[in-house]
């Protein structure tokens, strides 16, 4: 019992900042496993994504990815048992090129025992400028099932008495990507979205000063609004060094209606050595305030119309350090492969939140609990094959 | 009642002519430059190290679109950064 609601990530759609919209996307395929543990949870699993062109106009990608999860977390700890479940999900993407420009079209598809999502995208990219420049304009709409039935057994009923409930998803992505010198790339996106439906977690409730109660306090339900509508930009800039390496850097702002305002700040570092090996070096800053409506301990129950102890809302801020390593080989068997890449990624990532503590560690007056924070171990390992 | 005193001529100079040539020709030579094709400041063969596949903004794809998903499911924050994605993100 973990779900946590929350809107689909989408952004340019792989054709902002990166994008060439005069080429077609190359024929790889990348056998991804992955493993996340920290906070309580471990997340682990497999990815497959295949890319292939058909003739010279049309392009066509599938990915899999799989997530299984074991959480013993705060908040599953605070109100209810460890857990063990699995999530997949599905992405198709199609390319068309024509002439300077390149039409995408792609379905997502995620499943899990209480949650499905379905969101359908389409996005158009041009370059221009003797390919000095490349614009890039997207749009997607996903449909989620929260509470979804599963084997026969509702799993969470809603308050719309079918079994589940539901959450929409509208998102706008504009992307440019700029060759300002010849070693110096600029890239800018800009994001907006709209949700409505359940948007909050049934698993995360609240907390409330309760004199009746042993420890001082009781939980309760959480009300979030309907609505969220958001925006997001981002400038990234990356330069080509003297002595064969890159170095990028990007900032994003975002802020939402709920009232969370946050700030990214990212920073890499690219170092080919030798003929095969290249390294990799991230560091990530990322800063939030807290929704309107978030409160880590409500005076009393429903003291407000909206309550919300999710610590996705809360104030924090995190910082991910990372290191990657990646070794090139060209196979001479089977003919039809290019090359082919062996990578290792690892994040170090570190949150720290500022107004939600951990209720876990007993405390004479409720809400003087030490503030929560906690690390995690991001480990990536993946064949690239290039055909 | 006094007699109210007639106006004085308020004194209007003519605008200088080289202001009201920078006025009229800035518009127009921005709005013809519009219609001329822009060159490529950075040639075709100047592209050598744009080209170099670590300028790529995203060079594996598989690997961004997983750590896009690590932090959009621990944040608030979300958009802008190139990716789709989907599901609940419990994890």
């Amino acid at each position: 019992m973990h779900l946590r609601a929350r809107w689909l990530a989408a952004a340019a759609f792989g054709l902002g900042v990166a994008g060439h919209a005069d080429v077609l996307p190359e024929d790889r395929t990348d056998v991804l496993y992955h493993r996340y543990d920290g906070g309580g949870i471990t997340v682990q699993g497999p990815s497959v994504l295949v890319r292939k062109k058909f003739g010279d106009s049309f392009s066509a990608s599938y990915q899999y990815y799989e997530d299984l999860i074991s959480s013993a977390s705060l908040d599953v700890l605070s109100t209810a048992s460890p857990y063990k479940e699995k999530r997949t999900q599905h992405n198709l993407n199609l390319n068309y090129l024509n002439g300077s420009t390149l039409y995408s079209a792609g379905f997502i598809y995620s499943s899990e025992p209480d949650y499905k999502s379905n969101t359908g995208f389409l996005s158009v990219s041009q370059s221009m400028f003797g390919d000095l420049t490349t614009v890039s304009f997207g749009y997607s709409q996903g449909w989620d099932k929260v509470g979804e039935v599963d084997h026969g057994v509702v799993v969470q009923a809603f308050n719309n008495g079918i079994g589940h409930a539901n959450a929409n998803h509208r998102t706008w992505t504009l992307g440019v990507s700029q060759v300002l010198t010849r070693d110096l790339l600029l890239g800018l996106n800009l994001e907006a979205s709209e949700n409505d439906g359940y948007l909050q977690s049934p698993y995360r409730p609240v907390r409330y000063v309760d004199p009746f109660s042993i420890k001082g306090y009781t939980f309760g339900l959480a009300v979030a609004p309907n609505t969220r509508s958001g925006s997001a930009g981002s400038a990234q800039l990356k330069y080509y060094l003297p002595w064969h390496a890159a170095l990028d850097g990007s900032y994003r702002i975002y802020g939402d209606t709920w009232g969370i305002v946050a700030n990214t700040v990212k920073f890499g570092y690219v170092q080919p050595l030798f003929t095969d090996l290249t390294l990799e070096g991230t560091a990530r800053y990322y800063w939030q305030s807290h929704a309107n409506f978030y409160s880590d301990l409500y005076p009393y129950q429903d003291s407000q119309n909206f309550t919300s102890r999710d610590r996705e809302l809360a104030q924090f801020h995190s910082l991910t350090l990372g290191l990657g390593a990646s070794w090139e080989f060209h196979p001479g068997w089977p003919h039809w492969v290019d090359k082919g890449t062996l990578n290792f990624n690892y994040n170090r990532l570190h949150i720290s939140y500022q107004d939600f503590h951990d209720n876990l560690i007993p405390s004479l007056v409720p809400g003087d609990e030490p503030l929560y924070a906690f690390d995690a171990n991001v480990m990536q390992f993946f064949l690239s094959v290039w055909y | 009642m006094r007699p109210s005193l007639p106006a004085a001529p308020t004194a209007r100079r003519p605008p200088a002519l080289p202001a009201l040539l920078l006025a009229t020709l800035m518009p127009a030579a921005l709005l013809l430059g519009g219609c001329s094709p822009i060159e490529p400041w950075v040639k075709p063969y100047e592209r050598e190290h744009l080209a170099d596949p670590i300028m790529s903004f995203d060079r594996n794809p598989i690997s961004s679109g997983y750590m896009d998903h690590v932090f959009e499911t621990r944040e608030g924050a979300r958009g802008a950064t190139g990716s789709v994605g989907g599901g609940c993100g419990c994890n």
